[in-house]
C-alpha cells in the first residue's frame, strides 16, 4: 500500500490509502479517518471514510491548507498501529434475483451496454467464468459481504466480498451510466455490489432487487425510526436469495410496519479473517443464523 | 405569513446555505447554487445570511403574498415586477398582501434568489431547510415547489425597502467564463499533453447543466498515462477504486467531457477527478447558461486563497452596507 495526499481544490484533503481495492487499506481508511475525528483538528468541517481512501473537507479561513495536510499526515503512524478489529453486526438481506422490475430496467438500457444481446447477469456470469447464471448468482450470495463505503446517493452500501482475491468477482461499469434504476436494486462494479437506496441515475449491472428499504427520509420504517439511514461502513452483509412470494410478503410486511431485518452482533478481525476465510464466515454465519 | 405559488417556473427550490455533516452518508451539502447571491438576498431584507429563500433557475416563479413582506431578488439580471410594476433587482422593496411578484425573461445569468422578510419557513430535515429532490429532504416535500403551493414564512416584517447592493459587489460571470482551477486529485493520471491541453480548450456549457453537476463540451478528449488498471476499479482507464467526490471536483468520465460536481452532486463514485474550481468561482458556475464558452484557468493554492479573501472581503462590504 502506498498512500498520496493531494488536496481537491481549497477545501478539501483527499487520501488515496491505496490504488488498489483491499480490505487491508479499507481499514487503514477507516482508522485514519476515526484519527482524524478524534484529532479535532480546527476546521474540519465533514470526514468522509471510502473504500480505499477518505477525504477531509475543511475551512481553509481556519486552518491553511498546508497545515491540515500536515496534520492529516501526523495521523498516518496512528493508523498503522491500530488494531484492525470491529465490533459489528451481520444483516441478513432478502434478494429477489432475475426480478421483473429489474429486467425491464436492463432491456430498457441495453444500448448503453457492452453486450446488449444478453442480461446483465449473463453477462458478468460469462466473464467471470461461470457455466449458468445459477452458478454465478449461487456465488454472489453465498458468502458475505463487507460494507466499505457509504455514499453515492443517501444511505447507499457499496459492498465487498469476504472472500479470497480470485474468487472475487469483477465487472465493468455500463458503457454509459443509466438514467434510471428502480430502488433497492442489487448493482455491481468494479468489484463492488452495491444497494441502490433510491431510484435513479447509474452504471453499475443489475442483478436483482431487494424489498428491505435501507433509507427513509419520513422514518416511517420501523427499523429506520431512529436514524433514516440504515449502513454505516463496517456492517457485514449477507444476501439471502428470495423468490416473488417471499419478496411480496416481505414487502407487505415493511408497508405493516411489522418487518424486523434479521440482524446479529459480531466482532471482526481482520488479521484472523485473512488467516482463515472460510473458518470466520462460518462463524459470521453461525451468529446470523443464531439471531 | 405564507407565499403561495401561482407558477412554479422551471425548477424552483427552497435552499438555505446546505446541510453539512452528512456527505459520509451520501447526503450532500445541498444549499444554494450561488451563496454569495442568497447571503445577499437575506441581508437586504434583514434575515439572517443563512435564512431560506427561493432559487429559480432560468425562468422565475409567480408568487402572490397573503402579507406585507419585504422583498429581494439578487443573482441573474431578469426582469422583477410586483402587479405588472418593474422593481429593481439587489435592492429591497415591499410587496403588499394580495399583490403578485412575477418575473419576465433571463437576460444573463441563470439563477435568481428570492428573500423574504422572515425567511422560508418549511420545515427543516437534517438542520437545513435546502432541497434535495433524490432524498426527499427539505423543502416542500423534499421536492421543486409546484403550482398550488403555499409556501410558509416567517413573521413580521423586519428589513425595509430601497436597500441596494452597490453595483460593482454584483460581480456575475464573464463572457467567456472564466473557471479558476486547482489542479489536484487523480491530476497524476493525465499525460502531461492531456493536461496541458485541458487548459488551452475552451469548453462550452451543455445542456446537462443542474444542482448536480455541470457538463463541458468541445475541448479535446484527454489521454492517461498508461498503467494497468487497479483491482477494484473496473476497466477503463478513467475508472478509479470508487471513493469520495470533492465539491467543485471535476471528473471525467471515459476521458471526454468534463463535469464540474455541484452542492447537489453524488458523494463518490468511480470515475477520476482532475482537480477542483476553488471555493470563490463555485458561485458563478451555477449562473452559467448552457452553450457559455468557459476557459479552465489553472492556479496555485495562494491564488486560490486570495481569490476567497477578495470574495469574502465583498460580502463584508455587504455586510457593513446593509446592518
Amino acid at each position: 500500500m502506498k498512500t498520496r495526499y493531494t488536496f481537491g481544490g481549497d477545501e478539501h484533503i483527499y487520501v488515496e490509502i491505496d490504488e488498489e481495492m483491499s480490505l487491508d487499506a479499507f481499514f487503514k481508511s477507516l482508522s485514519m479517518s476515526t484519527a482524524v475525528r478524534d484529532a479535532n483538528i480546527p476546521g474540519v468541517t465533514e470526514i468522509c471514510p471510502a473504500n480505499a481512501s477518505f477525504q477531509v473537507k475543511f475551512d481553509p479561513d481556519v486552518t491553511h491548507p498546508e497545515d491540515m495536510l500536515k496534520r492529516v499526515k501526523e495521523l498516518e503512524h496512528m493508523a498503522d498501529s491500530a488494531e484492525k478489529r470491529l465490533s459489528t453486526r451481520i444483516v441478513e438481506i432478502p434478494v429477489y434475483y432475475q426480478d421483473p422490475w429489474t429486467q425491464e430496467c436492463v432491456m430498457r438500457f441495453r444500448e448503453r451496454h457492452q453486450d446488449p444481446s444478453g442480461t446483465d447477469l449473463d453477462y458478468a456470469a460469462r466473464i467471470n467464468g461461470y457455466d449458468s447464471v445459477e452458478a454465478f448468482i449461487e456465488a454472489h450470495h453465498s458468502q458475505p459481504w463487507f460494507v466499505s463505503m457509504v455514499g453515492f446517493v443517501a444511505g447507499l452500501p457499496f459492498l465487498y466480498q469476504l472472500v479470497e482475491r480470485e474468487k472475487q468477482i469483477q465487472v465493468p461499469k455500463y458503457l454509459r451510466p443509466r438514467t434510471d434504476t428502480p430502488k433497492l436494486t442489487v448493482g455491481y462494479g468494479g468489484c463492488f455490489s452495491c444497494l441502490y437506496s433510491v431510484r435513479g441515475a447509474g452504471g453499475y449491472q443489475m442483478f436483482g432487487i431487494s424489498p428491505m428499504p435501507i433509507y427513509d427520509p419520513e422514518q416511517q420504517v420501523s427499523y429506520l425510526k431512529d436514524f433514516l439511514v440504515f449502513f454505516k461502513p463496517g456492517d457485514i452483509v449477507k444476501w439471502k436469495p428470495i423468490d416473488r412470494a417471499e419478496y411480496d410478503r416481505v414487502t407487505a410486511a415493511v408497508e405493516a410496519g411489522t418487518y424486523t431485518p434479521r440482524i446479529a452482533e459480531v466482532d471482526f478481525d481482520l488479521e484472523e479473517f485473512n488467516a482463515d476465510m472460510a473458518g470466520t464466515n462460518e462463524k459470521l454465519m453461525e451468529a446470523l443464523n443464531g439471531a | 405569513m405564507a407565499l403561495k405559488i401561482n407558477k412554479p417556473g422551471l425548477s424552483t427550490s427552497v435552499q438555505d446555505l446546505g446541510r453539512p455533516g452528512y456527505f459520509h452518508l451520501g447526503i450532500p451539502i445541498s444549499g444554494a447554487m450561488d451563496r454569495f447571491a442568497l447571503r445577499a438576498a437575506n441581508l437586504l431584507v434583514g434575515n439572517p445570511e443563512g435564512a431560506a429563500g427561493l432559487e429559480a433557475v432560468f425562468m422565475g416563479p409567480e408568487i402572490e403574498f397573503t402579507e406585507d413582506a419585504i422583498v429581494a431578488v439578487t443573482g441573474a439580471e431578469m426582469p422583477i415586477t410586483i402587479d405588472g410594476e418593474a422593481v429593481e433587482g439587489w435592492t429591497s422593496f415591499t410587496v403588499k398582501s394580495g399583490q403578485t411578484l412575477a418575473f419576465g425573461f433571463l437576460k444573463t445569468g441563470a439563477r435568481i434568489y428570492i428573500a423574504v422578510s422572515g425567511g422560508i419557513a418549511t420545515d427543516p430535515d437534517l438542520g437545513s431547510r435546502s432541497t434535495y429532490p433524490i432524498g426527499a429532504l427539505g423543502g416542500v416535500d423534499g421536492r421543486p415547489i409546484a403550482q398550488g403551493d403555499v409556501i410558509p414564512s416567517g413573521q413580521g416584517i423586519v428589513g425595509k425597502a430601497g436597500l441596494s447592493v452597490p453595483t460593482d459587489l454584483r460581480r456575475g460571470p464573464t463572457n467567456p467564463a472564466e473557471l479558476r482551477v486547482l489542479p489536484g486529485l487523480y491530476w497524476n493520471r493525465l499525460t502531461e499533453a492531456a493536461g496541458n491541453g485541458f487548459f488551452e480548450d475552451t469548453w462550452i456549457v451543455a445542456p446537462e447543466a443542474d444542482r448536480m453537476g455541470y457538463r463541458f463540451k468541445g475541448g479535446r478528449p484527454l489521454e492517461f498515462v498508461d498503467r494497468e488498471q487497479p483491482f477494484g476499479a473496473g476497466a477503463d482507464p478513467s475508472n478509479i477504486v470508487d471513493g469520495c467526490y470533492s465539491y467543485g471536483s471535476i471528473q471525467v468520465p471515459g476521458g471526454t467531457e468534463p463535469i464540474v460536481l455541484h452542492r447537489d452532486a453524488v458523494s463518490g463514485g468511480g470515475y477520476f477527478t482532475l482537480g477542483a474550481i476553488i471555493s470563490a468561482d463555485m458561485d458563478f458556475i451555477g449562473q452559467l447558461q448552457p452553450n457559455t464558452p468557459v476557459r479552465f484557468v489553472k492556479v496555485d493554492m495562494d491564488e486560490a486563497l486570495a481569490a476567497r479573501t477578495s470574495r469574502r472581503e465583498a460580502l463584508q462590504k455587504i455586510r457593513k452596507d446593509l446592518t
